[in-house]
């Protein structure tokens, strides 16, 4: 049996290493939430719209996207974006841009089946009263769908916050990164590991508890 | 930008005459680490699914709610980690497994707690009366899920299973950090070493998709022949990648 030595986790440990990880992985997750859920919502409008023009850059994005894995895509686009802005790129600037574009395809499925759980009965009667497409979708149709998904997309968050660790494979630093850093250093990788486990896990078991409540909340309100 | 796919054609110089066969030798372990990882999370998943459900245990319910829980609440790299590093330096014999096995092990208890989340409320989405019904018949317990409650509950939970069944080919890249050979870790070294990054990472890509979309076409027929005709089920929860 090893003998485990948390000793060297003290509070200085964790600012030095740590938390600049933790801030990291966490803008990631409410960076790409908000990018994906506003991209999201644009691909799901466009699948929606009936129009070919529309309709078809929007699958093949969303259907290529969702059939790739994060890794792959990660890998992609800190191998293209220096070709397409004409520079160099730092690892964390990709995440971001990478963590967005690919939750955006998950987001806009979660958000169609929310538009699709609407009646078109609501749809047709903002339409009898005069309403154009936009007001229809601004005031009838995308805040009642709102509420309706927003249990799964605060679940798709909880899910994005642990593949932000995924960064790992072009260099990031987030808070895995950071916890295998102090681990390395003090020579303690064992324990390192361990405590990001189980900060993960009352991270992600937190969150999906306040998700659980939020969703009989508003269940019942329903 | 210029194609060159004859990159396929060079020698690594390593174990593998071209990159070609060495591209076909890392789609091997791809699907042998999610094959065998999709066994593992099968089994545990009903398993588990199962015990979650069971009347009268809290014991088993409570543990099985753990095992969901703690396995879907860590990253799965950590996980992957938490495997390599950390369980064979708490339980010394476990030093003789290879970076495969544990991948194996780490990928198959991390989908297990998906399936029984799936498989926990498929079999919560049937009437209570299927349960009543059986143990009326006379069936024990046993009986009961082995002949009533898991066939439902399997055709009501097909869809999301196929995804998850797919999920785990996707998942399977993340091996690389620990170095198994698989496609993943191919693209990043031979990226590395030819700098025909687009080529490699095409190739890899397309066989991913290849990988999943057979494991889609595989589960469409096998949902075509598990049909009951004129049965009206529905969907139960999914979700995530």
């Amino acid at each position: 049996m090893l003998n485990l030595d948390f000793s060297f986790y003290n509070w200085a440990m964790i600012s030095d290493f740590v938390l600049k990880g933790f801030y990291f992985s966490l803008a990631l997750t409410l960076v790409a939430t908000l990018g994906g859920i506003v991209l999201g919502t644009l691909l799901a409008l466009m699948r929606l719209s009936g129009k070919g023009f529309l309709v078809w850059p929007a699958l093949v994005y969303v259907n290529t996207m969702r059939s790739i894995p994060l890794v792959m895509v990660i890998l992609w686009f800190f191998l293209l974006m220096p070709f397409l802005i004409g520079r160099p790129i730092g690892a964390e600037v990709s995440a971001v841009v990478t963590f967005i574009a690919f939750e955006a395809a998950y987001f806009s499925e979660i958000i169609r089946a929310g538009i699709q759980s609407i009646p078109r009965g609501q749809s047709f009667a903002a339409q009898a009263l005069g309403m154009t497409y936009a007001q229809n979708m601004r005031w009838v149709v995308l805040p009642q769908a709102f509420r309706n998904m927003l249990p799964v997309m605060l679940t798709q968050t909880i899910i994005l916050f642990q593949d932000t660790s995924l960064v790992y494979a072009i260099g990031a630093y987030d808070m895995l990164k950071g916890f295998e850093t102090a681990g390395k250093l003090f020579g303690r990788p064992v324990e390192a590991y361990l405590l990001a486990a189980l900060l993960y896990f009352v991270i992600c078991y937190g969150l999906s508890r306040l998700v659980r409540r939020l969703h009989q909340k508003i269940a019942i309100i329903r | 930008m210029n194609w060159d796919w004859e990159v396929f054609l060079q020698d690594p110089g390593g174990q593998h005459a071209t990159y070609w066969q060495w591209l076909l030798s890392a789609w091997g372990w791809t699907l042998s680490v999610s094959l065998l990882a999709l066994a593992l999370a099968l089994l545990m998943g009903f398993v588990i699914g199962m015990l979650r459900t069971l009347p009268d245990r809290p014991g088993w319910v409570l543990f099985g709610t753990g095992w969901t829980e703690l396995f879907r609440n860590i990253p799965l790299l950590l996980q992957i980690f938490l495997w390599y590093h950390v369980i064979p330096a708490l339980i010394p014999p476990l030093k003789e497994l290879s970076g495969f096995t544990l991948v194996v092990l780490a990928l198959g208890f991390f989908t297990s707690a998906r399936i029984s989340e799936q498989v926990y409320s498929g079999i919560k989405a049937l009437p209570k009366g299927q349960r009543y019904a059986a143990l009326a018949m006379g069936m024990t317990t046993a009986q009961s899920y082995r002949y009533v409650l898991l066939p439902c509950a399997f055709r009501i939970i097909l869809p999301p299973l196929v995804n998850e069944m797919m999920g785990i080919v996707k998942n399977s890249s993340v091996a690389f950090a620990v170095s198994v050979s698989e496609l993943t870790m191919f693209a990043l070294q031979v990226q590395e070493e030819t700098a025909r990054g687009v080529e490699v990472y095409l190739a890899v890509t397309g066989l991913y998709i290849v990988s999943a979309l057979a494991i889609n076409r595989l589960m469409a027929w096998v949902e075509r022949h598990v049909q009951i005709p004129g049965l009206q089920l529905s969907g139960a929860a999914g979700g995530g990648h």
